[in-house]
């Protein structure tokens, strides 16, 4: 207990760095994922944008993405870290590969999602005169809805998985924290209060994200 | 009102429509009446080019929809109502908002909206459901919010594919009711596709038969109403032998 209350402020930065970093690759998911999913969804073969090159470029680089070992993505990154963010050290520099892997990763939920909704209702949507903008926001995210808010629940999940290992490169967060200070010095106590701390965190995350998309699906 | 001018469709090699010329005229319920596999919904569908055809011309409401570009095509469409047997709302909108997508999709102003949709479902009597997901209602309310949603901006021109197959014999009745109601009250032209013949007798003037993607014959028939069970006249009995050999 002394302990935790000693190294309160650490642990409060940790939280902190945490929180941009998934936060971060959250922002990323929705503002990049979420268009590159659907366009992954609108080339495939037999839908709206049908393109046999561009869906099968953007495919494989998903694939790569994700196939690749974190750690190793995370080094394989750090030229372009340091192009974007100037520095491949330190909190910033680990939101680009997490970025990278939210971008990927969440675009192959939305495509999921999209997947799931009947074509014909696009059918309907085009005979009603919908332009593609119109059959996108008003039909496809509409009935996607509440499989996009699932997924990017799951998927800020995973990002705080992944975000546990950026110390390598100086990212901190809790998982470092914990692997620095309870691990490393032994302090077992300090690294189970921090393993809580996850838990309730993720807790939280997965029982809003489930609430809302719950709230949202009405096609049953 | 609907000229269909020597059109075609194949899909992957296999003809679905053969070379045809159909006229439908304003102001008809013009039934098409096939077994499965005919191409009768190949046919509606080439109506409002969710299917284009491989050669022809398409003309609905003296336009030319083969030839318009992307964006008029849209605007066109907007002026042919269309039912599907599946109904195709959309689910995670309320009964209101489904009837308002098309008034939504033209930009027309919120409070005219408001007002269209409270009218269309007043005519198809489901006022009360306005606030109503679709997922609580039957197939046959589904239907009937599906034609509200077709009259919304007021096309001159309803294509029905296979309106009642999804649904029992009373309900079938009701919603040809409906449709009956839509054309006496607002003069629209209505093409229905079914395999139905009861759908037929009841309220269509003229008939088509396919068979194998030809268009066999279009005759014109004195519609016996909905509630009719009779089955006397010789044009009906050739119908069931034309389309049961």
């Amino acid at each position: 207990m002394d302990k935790i209350m000693e190294y309160q402020p650490e642990i409060w930065l940790s939280i902190g760095q945490t929180f941009i970093m998934v936060g971060i690759s959250v922002l990323a998911a929705v503002l990049i994922g979420l268009p590159l999913g659907t366009y992954l969804y609108l080339s495939r073969k037999g839908n709206l944008y049908e393109n046999r090159m561009r869906f099968a470029l953007l495919d494989t680089v998903v694939n790569i993405v994700r196939s690749f070992p974190f750690l190793l993505l995370v080094v394989f990154l750090i030229p372009f870290t340091r192009w974007i963010v100037g520095s491949a050290i330190g909190t910033m520099a680990a939101t680009v590969p997490l970025s990278i892997i939210s971008i990927a990763y969440y675009a192959r939920l939305v495509e999921q999602s999209l997947l799931d909704v009947p074509k014909s209702i696009i059918e309907a949507a085009i005979s009603m005169g919908a332009s593609p903008t119109q059959i996108i926001f008003k039909f496809l995210y509409r009935e996607a809805r509440s499989g996009l808010v699932f997924g990017l629940t799951t998927a800020t999940v995973s990002f705080i998985s992944y975000s546990t290992v950026m110390g390598i490169v100086g990212g901190g967060g809790v998982g470092d924290f914990a692997i620095r200070y309870g691990y490393q010095r032994f302090e077992t106590g300090l690294m189970t209060y921090t393993i809580l701390l996850m838990v309730i965190l993720v807790q939280i995350i997965q029982m809003t994200g489930t609430t809302i998309a719950k709230k949202l699906d009405k096609r049953s | 009102m609907i000229q269909l001018q020597s059109v075609e469709k194949s899909f992957n090699g296999l003809k679905a429509v053969h070379p045809l010329t159909l006229t439908i005229n304003k102001g008809e319920i013009h039934g098409i009446i096939g077994t499965s596999g005919a191409g009768k919904s190949t046919l509606i569908r080439l109506m409002n080019l969710l299917e284009r055809p491989d050669s022809g011309d398409v003309i609905v409401n003296e336009r030319e929809l083969t030839s318009l570009k992307e964006t008029e095509l849209r605007k066109a469409r907007q002026n042919i109502g269309m039912i599907f047997q599946q109904f195709q709302l959309v689910q995670n909108r309320t009964v209101g908002q489904n009837v308002e997508m098309p008034l939504e999709l033209m930009n027309v102003q919120k409070d005219k909206r408001r007002k269209r949709v409270e009218e269309c479902l007043q005519f198809v009597g489901l006022l009360d459901k306005i606030h109503a997901y679709p997922a609580q209602l039957s197939g046959g309310q589904k239907q009937r919010v599906a034609i509200a949603r077709a009259l919304a901006n007021n096309p001159p021109v309803l294509l029905c594919d296979e309106p009642t197959s999804a649904l029992d014999p009373s309900t079938t009745s009701e919603i040809l009711q409906v449709l009956k109601n839509v054309n006496e009250t607002f003069g629209s032209t209505i093409v229905i596709v079914t395999h139905e013949m009861h759908v037929v007798k009841s309220i269509c003037n003229r008939v088509s038969i396919m068979k194998g993607g030809h268009l066999l014959e279009t005759l014109s028939i004195e519609p016996l109403g909905v509630e009719s069970n009779e089955d006397h006249y010789i044009e009906d009995l050739r119908l069931i032998a034309k389309v049961d050999e």
